[in-house]
């Protein structure tokens, strides 16, 4: 079988895996959905004002809260599987449409924290190694292991004090400034600065972790017999950094960064939240606030979703760096 | 002086501060001479890697020589810039490795990791580069050497690694390569394969290699000058024959004399006494992956396939065999530290595989274990009498009358009975052991389970291991169940042997016979590959010198 | 012991940590004496900046800063303690039992655990806190329940180094039984890596708990750093101090607690004292 073709296969049955875990949560959610107080009857009846016990009878026939909890359970997972994740009464919308329009604000700070937080920390942990105990490594290491004490929250809030208040650099809030109706590259580069602030605060953490990472995986490979081979050999110490250590080095901080995509989804509830960035973060952080539980639940759904694919793409990935990967 | 390759002249490399003794190596004088084979033989910690390590400047940072002159080339190596030692190491002195598997890089081809050999040293284009190191992967005799430039080290054997590190090592024609015991991590019948190409292609292209070892047998297979080293220093330095044959330092001879010989003891006649240990049909297989949710496809290991023996009271029975083939897996079964898929374990005549949990505690008293790993058979947050005690005790004897008992089997086992108030990781390897075998013999066994016990340990060392466990067995009559990879031990220790190979039994008999008359031609080949089997280990009296430590 | 001060003692970072650490314990147990009352209470002017009457100034509602500073570390700690204990103890025995049976045990034990970890733990936190209520004992198991999964992986890769070992092979030979093995052989050897996590674990859940108050989750009866900060975030054009000044509380604490956590690897685990 080609390699290629053993990719797919791979694929394939990592996403058959994945249903067990999707179906956990789907059960899970439905649990914590009795444990919230009162039912969507209750909901609905204070949405509407009116609540006489008939009318709640029969809102309660109608959506079947009268079943058995398991014949509800059914139905719901039936539902949930079919995507239909439920109704929004504070937004008067389907869940899944008012995710679908806020995913891809999320995902285009995911990516810009991504790429920033794995480059940088890649680089700078590259060089603290290098010259191990010197100024340039304390520097970078003092720095990485503040950021990595760092709240998210307050990070973002001070940046807008700097960047915002103080020097008027940066836009606070939103994505995009939409009084100007921007169109074309304008547009982008109009996103483009709104994201700075909030791509910054949501990559701190992380970068602080992958330099730390990338340092320490160095420092071991360093120590390892290949690298004695190596300069057996002839090779120089420049090469050697490069072509050998580097390249084993960056495994673990590619595990790493898979490891904590979903912890990412969390920090952009909070740096969404602190920006008013219009994503799957701020909404959950409204749907808190409405006690939208459906909506809740929903993001919460999807964003495990995300974490499994982006996990899977993330091991797709480590296919092409590690060969001793066997995908089985 | 033409006839010299490498001259080191009063070499002394210093131990950082703290050290157990000043000098890691200390005042060495050696010379290599083209077209010979220097084996540098001596224990752990006897300097001899510093010293070879010392000659390709891959000295650890905390490590310096601080004496001394390394002749290569009219150059005195310790002097010379970087950028020339450079230049020195892979194209005119070239290294192998004891470990092939970590000393590759696991992300890179073997062919690229051959290439960057040359892509260092030469300007020679890519095509014409490839097609050297095709040649060279052939004659190190790889098979398919195209596939094997293009394979990843962990696609390879063991062996198959060891050959690409020695096709590397080659592939610019060095004068000197310097190999760093390279079979230790090999099993026997590949040391013996890797052993000839060695000597093959050094005759061939007249190199001078020096030899780092620690395994007299190996010596005597290859070496055409022996230096012996102990403590950092030479003690003995002369022509192969002499040395192995007409020692002159009392260290020499005591380590000679520590060498089993191939040539089975003689043996007391057991056949009258009655069987303690039946072993029938045992089976034991091994998936891994599978498991509940079926995630991968199960390969399955047939780690044992009908293994029958048995074993009389007070024999020893060998069984030997080399990694994977099953032995330690059969031994872990009998003591039920892994649960056999099938058969039956008899001890006087009860199935011990039926038993229940708590039946078989009744039984664990009568069988014990003596372990491998020194380091790691003993629990480090437990004082010795403890330790030793922890047997009786959960077998229902009061704490202050098994620590009593710990201290005489302290003595018993030649350690000094103040040594109970102390923690395992201030002891030495054979020390541990010992430890190991007050802790097994604390409760009364009849029969000993012994898992390559002395394989941990430095030559002199597992000498007086072996025979603390003689004097042992016969004391107590014990039945013991000796797992071993060395023919060498086997054949010292053992009333009759049963040889393993891909979890079966392949030959059984009585030592003598097996080991003047084998008949399964695996046998032969094991026996074979025992390095330095023509050797006639001369009778050097017990000599002093080595020491417990 | 002696060896384990030395040990420590060699990383100054991990010394200044302590130092920090000590004075925070300080003075979240002596609150009660240094601001005596309720520090929801009112006691000036709103809008006092620092270095005035009051030490860090009042906010919006003329409440002390330096009162409920002290008064949220108090919370800070709880919740950040408790909440740790609660998944290492977990983590521990789910772990411990996987790495030590194996087989089916395992296999049933880590699905369960990778289940937990595949769950974006921030928003499942949210989610467990916004359906059960904000009280600190819902916070403290939201924490709990969202951190023992790494724990646990930890705890059970330990333990299957650890059953392999030889001297755990001898006291199964030696007949001794599970239990016993498992608490008083496994565990202790394992116990250096745990305390070391645990004690990682710890600024984690002060960070996890300051952003559920900040987001408005924390509980209302309790002053928190995070619900400081998002009291103060719409007046942070006139009044930035009001978030500054408990996010540098946070930004310490969580500093000198995971400080204080590697220079316990460094002591605990003497493997990497060579580096």
């Amino acid at each position: 079988m080609s390699l290629a073709r053993k990719r797919v296969h791979y694929a394939g049955r990592r996403l058959a895996q994945a249903v067990p875990i999707v179906l956990g949560i789907v059960v899970m959610n439905f649990l914590l959905l009795q444990l919230a107080p009162g039912d969507a009857a209750d909901v609905l009846a204070g949405e509407a004002g009116s609540a006489t016990p008939e009318y709640m009878a029969m809102l309660r026939e109608r959506f079947g809260l009268d079943q058995p909890v398991w014949l509800q359970l059914l139905i719901y997972v039936k539902n949930i599987l079919s995507l239909d994740l439920g109704f929004s009464f504070r937004h008067n919308m389907p869940v899944l449409e008012l995710i679908m329009e806020r995913l891809w604000p999320t995902l285009l700070l995911m990516g810009a924290t991504l790429l920033l937080s794995v480059g940088v920390g890649i680089l700078l942990g590259l060089l603290a190694a290098a010259r191990v105990n010197t100024w340039r490594d304390t520097f970078i290491s003092v720095l990485a292991i503040i950021s990595y004490a760092t709240p998210l929250f307050w990070v973002g809030l001070m940046l807008i004090v700097v960047f915002s208040l103080k020097f008027d650099w940066l836009p606070a809030t939103g994505m995009e400034s939409v009084a100007m109706f921007y169109e074309g590259w304008d547009r982008v580069v109009d996103i483009a600065r709104h994201l700075v602030l909030p791509a910054i605060t949501l990559s701190l953490f992380y970068l602080a972790l992958y330099t730390r990472l990338m340092r320490a995986a160095m420092l071991e490979q360093y120590g390892m017999d290949y690298v004695v081979t190596a300069r057996a050999k002839g090779v120089t110490e420049q090469r050697i950094t490069f072509k050998h250590v580097v390249r084993n080095a960056v495994l673990p901080v590619v595990t790493m960064a898979g490891i904590q995509v979903g912890s990412l989804l969390g920090g952009s509830v909070v740096v969404e939240s602190v920006f008013g960035w219009p994503g799957l973060g701020l909404l959950a952080f409204q749907s808190l606030f409405a006690r939208d539980f459906n909506l809740l639940l929903g993001i919460f759904f999807l964003s495990a979703c995300l974490v499994i694919l982006v996990n899977l793409l993330v091991d797709l990935l480590y296919t092409f760096l590690d060969p001793r990967i066997e995908m089985k | 002086m033409a006839d010299t390759l490498l001259d080191i002249e009063g070499l002394t490399v210093d131990l950082p501060a703290g050290a157990d003794r000043a000098h890691a190596v200390e005042d060495v004088n050696l010379s290599l001479r083209p077209n010979e084979i220097l084996c540098v033989v001596g224990e752990s910690g006897s300097g001899k890697s510093v010293m070879a390590r010392t000659v390709m400047g891959l000295l650890p940072p905390r490590l310096h020589p601080s004496a001394g002159v390394v002749r290569f080339e009219d150059k005195n190596l310790l002097e010379v810039p970087p950028a020339y030692m450079r230049e020195v190491r892979g194209e005119r002195i070239s290294m192998i490795f004891q470990e092939p598997m970590t000393a590759l890089n696991p992300l890179m081809t073997i062919g690229d990791q051959i290439d960057e050999m040359i892509e260092t040293h030469s300007d020679l284009a890519r095509p014409k580069r490839f097609e050297r190191i095709v040649e060279i992967l052939s004659d190190v005799r790889l098979p398919e050497p195209e596939r094997i430039a293009h394979a990843y080290p962990h696609e390879l054997s063991g062996g198959q690694r060891q050959r690409a590190m020695i096709a590397m090592a080659l592939i610019l024609e060095p004068a000197i390569v310097i190999a760093d015991e390279p079979t230790t991590a090999l099993d026997v019948t590949t040391q013996a394969q890797i052993l000839a190409l060695i000597k093959d292609l050094q005759a061939e292209r007249h190199t001078g290699v020096m030899f780092i070892t620690h395994d007299f047998g190996v010596v005597a297979e290859i070496a055409d000058r022996v230096a012996v080293m102990q403590h950092g220093k030479v003690v003995e330095f002369a022509e192969a024959g002499e040395v192995l044959n007409r020692a002159r330092h009392p260290y020499t001879r005591a380590l000679i004399a520590a060498v089993p010989s191939l040539v089975p003891g003689r043996r007391d006649d057991v056949k009258i006494e009655p069987v303690v240990i039946d072993v029938r049909d045992l089976d034991k297989r091994y998936s891994s992956g599978g498991g509940l949710f079926g995630r991968k496809e199960a390969r399955v290991v047939h780690a044992a396939k009908s293994v029958s023996f048995t074993i009389r009271r007070g024999e020893t029975l060998g069984l030997v065999g080399e990694s994977g083939s099953g032995k330690s897996t059969v031994a872990r079964c009998v003591v039920r530290l892994i649960d056999a898929d099938g058969g039956a374990v008899e001890l006087d005549g009860t199935d011990l595989l039926v038993l229940s949990k708590r039946e078989m505690n009744l039984y664990r008293k009568r069988i014990q274990m003596i372990f491998q790993d020194p380091f790691a058979s003993l629990n480090p947050r437990l004082k010795v009498d403890r330790l030793i005690a922890q047997g009786p005790v959960i077998h229902g004897m009061k704490l202050e009358d098994a620590i009593e008992r710990a201290h005489e089997l302290l003595r018993l086992v030649g350690l000094d009975p103040r040594a109970a108030d102390r923690y395992p990781h201030e002891f030495s390897g054979g020390q541990r052991q010992r430890i190991g075998i007050a802790r097994a013999l604390a409760l009364d066994p009849e029969v000993l389970i012994a898992d390559e016990p002395v394989s941990a340990l430095d030559v002199s060392v597992q000498a007086q291991v072996l025979e603390l466990l003689a004097d042992i067995r016969k004391q107590f009559h014990l039945t013991m169940l000796f797992i071993t990879h060395d023919l060498r031990v086997a054949a010292h220790v053992c009333d009759s042997v049963a040889v393993m190979r891909f979890g079966q039994i392949v030959e059984y008999g009585s030592t003598e016979e097996l080991f003047t008359n084998p008949r399964h031609p695996y046998t032969r080949e094991l026996l074979n590959a025992v390095p330095g089997k023509e050797w006639d280990i001369p009778d050097f009296v017990h000599a002093a010198g080595a020491d417990d430590d | 012991m002696k060896e384990f001060w030395k040990r420590f003692s060699r990383n100054k970072g991990a010394v200044i940590g302590l130092l920090v650490l000590s004075l925070v314990v300080i003075l979240a147990i002596t609150a009660g004496f240094i601001f005596p009352g309720d520090p929801f209470q009112s006691v000036g002017k709103p809008f006092e900046p620092p270095f005035g009457e009051f030490l860090f100034g009042t906010d919006t509602l003329g409440r002390d800063v330096a009162a409920g500073i002290v008064h949220g570390a108090r919370t800070s700690l709880l919740i950040g303690l408790i909440a740790t204990v609660l998944a290492v103890g977990v983590a521990t025995i789910i772990g411990g039992f996987a790495g030590y049976y194996g087989g089916w045990i395992d296999d049933i034990l880590m699905r369960i655990t990778e289940f937990f970890q595949t769950i974006p733990s921030f928003i499942f936190a949210l989610v467990l806190v916004a359906i059960l209520s904000a009280q600190i004992e819902n916070i403290v198991f939201a924490i709990a329940a969202v951190t023992w999964p790494p724990i646990t992986r930890l705890v059970r890769g330990e333990f299957m180094a650890m059953r392999n070992r030889e001297f755990v092979q001898a006291c199964v030979v030696l007949g001794m039984n599970d239990l016993l093995i498992i608490f008083r052989e496994i565990l202790p050897n394992t116990l250096s890596p745990i305390i070391v996590t645990g004690s990682l674990m710890v600024a984690t859940a002060i960070l996890i708990e300051s952003a559920l108050a900040f987001l408005g989750l924390g509980d209302p009866n309790v002053m928190s750093w995070g619900f400081m900060i998002g009291a103060g975030r719409t007046f942070l054009r006139t009044a930035w101090w009001l978030c500054a000044i408990p996010g540098i509380a946070i930004l310490l604490t969580v500093l000198a607690i995971n400080l204080v956590g590697e220079g316990l690897n460094d002591a605990l685990n003497p493997r990497l004292r060579n580096q």
